[in-house]
C-alpha cells in the first residue's frame, strides 16, 4: 500500500525526469571519451529541443489528420539529433581542426545553441499564431507507454517495467549499447585510446582527427535528443522561453558523477531525476525550493571529492580530456 | 657471417634544416647478433634508427632488408618488414591492460577478441620468460614491466629485427641484467637486435659488434671481443678542439658550498642523484659533465631548494658562518645569495615569463621590494636597460615580449638578471645550448667575470671541449653518482669521457 501510493509515483516521476539527462549524459560521455570536453550540452539540447518539436509540429500540420504517431516520433528523433550534431560540428571544427580552447568554445556553444534554439522556437511560435503544440493524439505517442494496457496493469511491476514513455526504453538501449561499444569493440578501444593518449593512438595508426570528429558530432546529436525528450515528455510539447532550464549543465555534472561510464548513467540519471523533483514530492515547509534544486550539484561535488581522494586511475577522466592534439614535427 | 644481411644501410643521410643529423652512414646488421650503436648525445644514433622504424624518412641513401631495397614511410611499413623499435618514451595507454595496449595497433577485421590477444601474449611471455600478466593495467606496472610490454608488442606483431633505444636508462641493475638475459635468448633464437646506448660496460657485456657514431658521422664498427672501453671512448669523443677561452687562475679560493651525500629520489622512487659529495669554491668555475639525464638537473634543483633532497648542503657566505640549505624554501635560499640561471630544454620554461618584456622579467626577482600594494617598476626598468646595453640584447624595446626574442637573446636576459642580483653562488645549466659562437663567448666571458669577483660558479655543460677550456675543475656525473672530479687544466677529454660512462666508478677516478 505504502509503496504503491508514495514510492512508486516518485520513482516513475524520477525516471521521466531522468530520461532527458540520460541522453545528454550518454552523448557527452562519448564525446569526452574521445578527449573532447564539450560544455555546450545545454546549447545542443536547446537546438535539439526546438528542431525536434518543430519536426513533429510541421509534420503534423502538413499531414493533417493522417499524421502517424510513430513517424512523428522518428522525425523528432532524427531532427533533434541533426540539430545537436550541427552544433557539435561547429565545436569540433573550432577545437579539433583549429585547436582552440575547449572550455571557451564549449561555453560559446552553450550560449549560441541556447540562442539558436530560442530563435527557432520563437519563429515557430510567432508564425503559427503565438502557440506551438502538437495535437493530443500525437502527444500520446510521445508521452504514453508503447506497451499494451494489460502489461501495465500488473501491480507494481507493470508500471515499473512497462509504464514509461518510449524514450525511456530507447535511452536504456542506447546506454547499454554505448557501454558495449566502448568496452568491447575495436573501434571503442581506439576511441578510448584517443581520449587517453592521442600520441599513442596515432603511433598505433589510429586516425585521431576522424575519431574525435565522429565521437563529438554523434555524441552531440545524442545529447540533443535529450532536449527534444524534455520538451515532448515533460514540458507538454509546448515551446516556452524557460525551455530546458539547465538540463544540459546537469548532464555535464552527471558525466562526472557516472565516472564516464554509460551504465552508471542509467541509475545516475534516475537519481538526478529524483533529486530534481524532490521539492514537489517531499516538501518540507522550512526548506526553500532552491535548496532542493542544488542537490544534484552538491552530490556531484561530493562524488568529485570522493574520487579524487581515492585517486584510483580507473575513476579518473580520460587523461587527455580538454587537450588539443597535433603531431609535433621534430 | 651470412651473405645476406638482415639490414643493410647504404650511405644514409638525414638533414634537419641546416643540421646534418646523419651523414652518409653505412651499417649492417645480421640475424643472431646484438649490435651496439654507440655515440655521445646528438651523435645521430636515434635519428638513424628512427629511419628504420618509420618515424623519419632518409634524404639520401638506401635501406636493404634481407637484401631487398625497401622504402619505410611509417611504423606500419616497418612492421611489415619485420622491424620493431622500442622507444625511450613508452607509447602505452595508462588505463589499458597489457592486452588492450597490444590489441590497439592491430588492424585486424572483425570482433575484438582480447582473449585471443591475451593467449598470444602468454605464449610469447612463456617463450622468453617475461612473466607478464596480459590483464594487468599499465598504471600498476613497474617501469621494467612497461618496457616488457613494449617488447612483447613488437614481438606480437611479428618483428624479428628489434631496435631498443637506451633500454637501460630507467632500469635498476637487476632489471638490466634480466633484460640482457632476455635479449641474449632472443639473439640465440635468430633475431637481430640493435641497442642504442652510451654506456660502455653494457656494450662490452652484451653486444657482439659495436658501431660508433660521432657528430652524425659513421666512425667504424668493431667486434666487441677485440676492443676495449678505452679504444671505444677514443672513437666516441674524437680529438679535442682548442677553443682558447681566457681562463685566469682562481684567486683565493674558499669553500662556498659544501655538499655532502646529496640524494634525490624521483616520483617513482628511483635515485636520480645518489650521494653526491663535493665542494664548490668561491672564485672558481666548477664544471659539471655527464651524459644528459645523469642527475645534473636534480643536482642544481636540490641546491636551489626546488626539489626535495636528503643530505647536506652547507653554504658559507663571504666571511660568514655556514648555514644549512637543505630544508629551506627556494625564496630563503635565493635571499642567502644562491642564484640559479637554469636553462632547461625549453628556455622559457623555468626562468622567464614569455609574454612579459625584459622589465617584467627583471621584476620577477624584485617584486617583493615595492612599497605597499604597488610594485616598483623603476628599478627593474633601469636594470633591464642596463642588461640590454651591457650584454647587447637585440630587442626593439625592454617591454617587447621575451618569447619573441631569439634564443641567444633570451639566454642573455636570463643570465644577465641572475648576475645582477649579485649572487655568491651562480648555477647555470646548458647556458649556451643552441647559441652561436659569438653569443656563447659572451656567456663564457660573463661566467669568468663572476668567478673573478669571487663567486662560486657551477657550470653544467654538454661540450667537453668547452668544459675543459672554461672550468677550473670538472665534476663528472654518471647515473646520478659523482664518478670523479678532475682538474680541468690537466685532464684530457678521454679521461672525462671514460668517467661519464662509468657507473659508480669512484674508486680509481683521478681526483684533483
Amino acid at each position: 500500500m505504502n509503496i504503491q501510493t508514495l514510492l512508486l509515483p516518485l520513482i516513475m516521476a524520477a525516471i521521466i525526469n531522468g530520461t532527458p539527462l540520460l541522453f545528454g549524459t550518454v552523448g557527452e560521455i562519448l564525446s569526452e571519451k574521445a578527449g573532447n570536453l564539450n560544455l555546450g550540452v545545454e546549447g545542443m539540447m536547446y537546438m535539439g529541443g526546438a528542431m525536434g518539436l518543430g519536426a513533429a509540429f510541421y509534420y503534423e500540420s502538413l499531414a493533417g489528420t493522417s499524421a502517424n504517431g510513430i513517424a512523428a516520433v522518428a522525425l523528432a528523433l532524427l531532427f533533434s539529433f541533426l540539430g545537436g550534431a550541427a552544433g557539435a560540428l561547429i565545436y569540433s571544427f573550432v577545437t579539433i581542426t583549429l585547436r582552440a580552447n575547449q572550455n571557451v568554445t564549449g561555453l560559446a556553444l552553450a550560449i549560441f545553441g541556447t540562442g539558436a534554439g530560442q530563435f527557432i522556437g520563437e519563429y515557430m511560435r510567432v508564425t503559427s499564431g503565438g502557440y506551438v503544440s502538437i495535437s493530443l493524439e500525437l502527444k500520446t505517442f510521445f508521452e504514453n507507454s508503447p506497451f499494451p494496457a494489460f502489461l501495465q496493469d500488473i501491480p507494481v511491476l507493470g508500471p515499473l517495467l512497462f509504464g514509461h514513455n518510449i524514450f525511456v526504453y530507447i535511452g536504456v538501449a542506447l546506454a547499454v549499447s554505448m557501454s558495449l561499444f566502448l568496452n568491447r569493440s575495436r573501434a571503442g578501444l581506439c576511441l578510448r585510446a584517443v581520449g587517453e593518449s592521442p600520441a599513442t593512438a596515432d603511433a598505433a595508426g589510429v586516425n585521431v582527427t576522424r575519431y574525435k570528429y565522429l565521437a563529438t558530432v554523434i555524441g552531440g546529436g545524442i545529447s540533443a535528443i535529450g532536449g527534444m525528450v524534455y520538451i515532448t515528455t515533460i514540458a507538454g510539447s509546448v515551446w516556452n522561453h524557460e525551455g530546458l532550464s539547465g538540463e544540459g549543465w546537469l548532464a555535464v555534472a552527471l558525466v562526472i558523477f557516472c565516472l564516464w561510464r554509460p551504465l552508471n548513467a542509467l541509475w545516475g540519471s534516475v537519481l538526478f531525476g529524483a533529486l530534481m523533483i524532490l521539492y514537489l514530492r517531499l516538501q518540507l515547509p522550512f526548506i526553500p525550493d532552491q535548496l532542493y534544486k542544488i542537490l544534484p550539484y552538491v552530490v556531484t561535488v561530493i562524488v568529485l571529492i570522493l574520487t579524487s581522494l581515492r585517486s584510483s586511475k580507473d575513476k579518473q577522466p580520460p587523461a587527455s580530456l580538454g587537450a588539443a592534439y597535433f603531431r609535433e614535427e621534430r | 657471417m651470412e651473405a645476406v644481411h638482415a639490414i643493410e644501410l647504404r650511405h644514409i643521410t638525414k638533414r634537419f634544416g641546416k643540421v646534418v643529423a646523419n651523414d652518409g652512414i653505412d651499417l649492417t646488421l645480421d640475424r643472431g647478433e646484438i649490435l651496439s650503436l654507440l655515440g655521445e648525445n646528438g651523435s645521430g644514433k636515434t635519428t638513424l634508427m628512427n629511419m628504420l622504424s618509420g618515424i623519419y624518412f632518409p634524404d639520401e641513401g638506401e635501406i636493404l632488408v634481407q637484401g631487398k631495397s625497401v622504402s619505410i614511410r611509417s611504423p606500419k611499413d616497418a612492421y611489415e618488414n619485420g622491424i620493431g623499435m622500442i622507444h625511450q618514451h613508452y607509447k602505452l595507454v595508462d588505463v589499458f591492460t597489457a592486452a588492450e595496449n597490444i590489441a590497439l595497433g592491430l588492424h585486424a577485421k572483425g570482433r575484438l577478441d582480447l582473449k585471443q590477444v591475451a593467449a598470444g601474449i602468454r605464449k610469447i611471455s612463456d617463450q622468453y620468460g617475461f612473466g607478464i600478466d596480459p590483464d594487468k593495467r599499465i598504471y600498476n606496472m613497474s617501469v621494467s614491466e612497461k618496457q616488457t610490454v613494449e617488447i612483447i608488442k613488437v614481438l606480437y606483431r611479428g618483428a624479428d629485427i628489434l631496435i631498443l633505444d637506451e633500454p637501460t636508462a630507467v632500469l635498476t641493475p637487476q632489471e638490466t641484467e634480466r633484460l640482457f638475459t632476455i635479449l641474449r635468448s632472443m639473439r640465440d633464437d635468430g633475431k637481430a637486435i640493435v641497442i642504442i646506448t652510451h654506456k660502455l660496460h653494457e656494450v662490452m657485456s652484451l653486444s657482439d659488434r659495436v658501431s660508433v657514431l660521432r657528430k652524425g658521422k659513421y666512425i667504424g664498427t668493431l667486434a666487441t671481443a677485440q676492443t676495449s672501453p678505452q679504444a671505444l671512448t677514443d672513437m666516441m669523443v674524437g680529438r679535442a678542439v682548442r677553443l682558447n677561452i681566457d681562463r685566469p687562475e682562481p684567486m683565493d679560493p674558499k669553500p662556498r658550498l659544501t655538499v655532502e651525500n646529496l640524494t634525490v629520489l624521483d616520483a617513482e622512487g628511483v635515485k636520480r642523484l645518489d650521494g653526491a659529495t663535493f665542494t664548490a669554491l668561491g672564485g672558481e668555475i666548477l664544471g659539471v659533465a655527464g651524459i644528459a639525464g645523469s642527475g645534473q638537473r636534480e643536482l642544481l634543483e636540490a641546491i636551489a631548494g626546488l626539489c626535495p633532497a636528503t643530505g647536506s648542503v652547507l653554504f658559507t657566505p663571504e666571511g660568514g658562518a655556514p648555514t644549512q640549505l637543505i630544508g629551506k624554501t627556494p625564496m630563503q635560499i635565493k635571499q642567502a645569495g644562491v642564484a640559479m640561471a637554469f636553462v632547461p630544454e625549453d628556455r622559457l620554461g623555468m626562468g622567464l615569463v614569455g609574454g612579459m618584456g625584459m622589465t617584467g622579467n627583471m621584476m620577477l626577482r624584485s617584486w617583493r621590494k615595492g612599497r605597499g600594494a604597488f610594485v616598483d617598476r623603476r628599478d627593474p626598468n633601469a636594470l633591464a636597460l642596463r642588461v640590454k646595453e651591457e650584454l647587447e640584447v637585440v630587442t626593439p624595446s625592454v617591454e617587447f615580449p621575451v618569447r619573441r626574442l631569439s634564443g641567444g637573446n633570451v639566454q642573455k636576459v636570463l643570465v644577465g638578471r641572475e648576475i645582477a642580483s649579485a649572487p655568491s653562488v651562480l648555477m647555470s645549466a646548458y647556458a649556451v645550448r643552441g647559441l652561436d659562437i659569438n653569443t656563447s663567448y659572451t656567456i663564457y666571458h660573463l661566467m669568468t667575470e663572476q668567478k673573478q669577483k669571487g663567486v662560486a660558479v657551477i657550470f653544467v655543460g654538454e661540450d667537453l671541449d668547452v668544459l675543459l677550456e672554461l672550468c677550473d675543475r670538472i665534476l663528472v656525473l654518471c647515473g646520478g653518482q659523482v664518478s670523479g672530479i678532475v682538474d680541468a687544466r690537466h685532464a684530457t677529454k678521454e679521461e672525462v669521457g671514460l668517467l661519464m660512462t662509468r657507473t659508480g666508478g669512484k674508486e680509481d677516478g683521478p681526483h684533483a
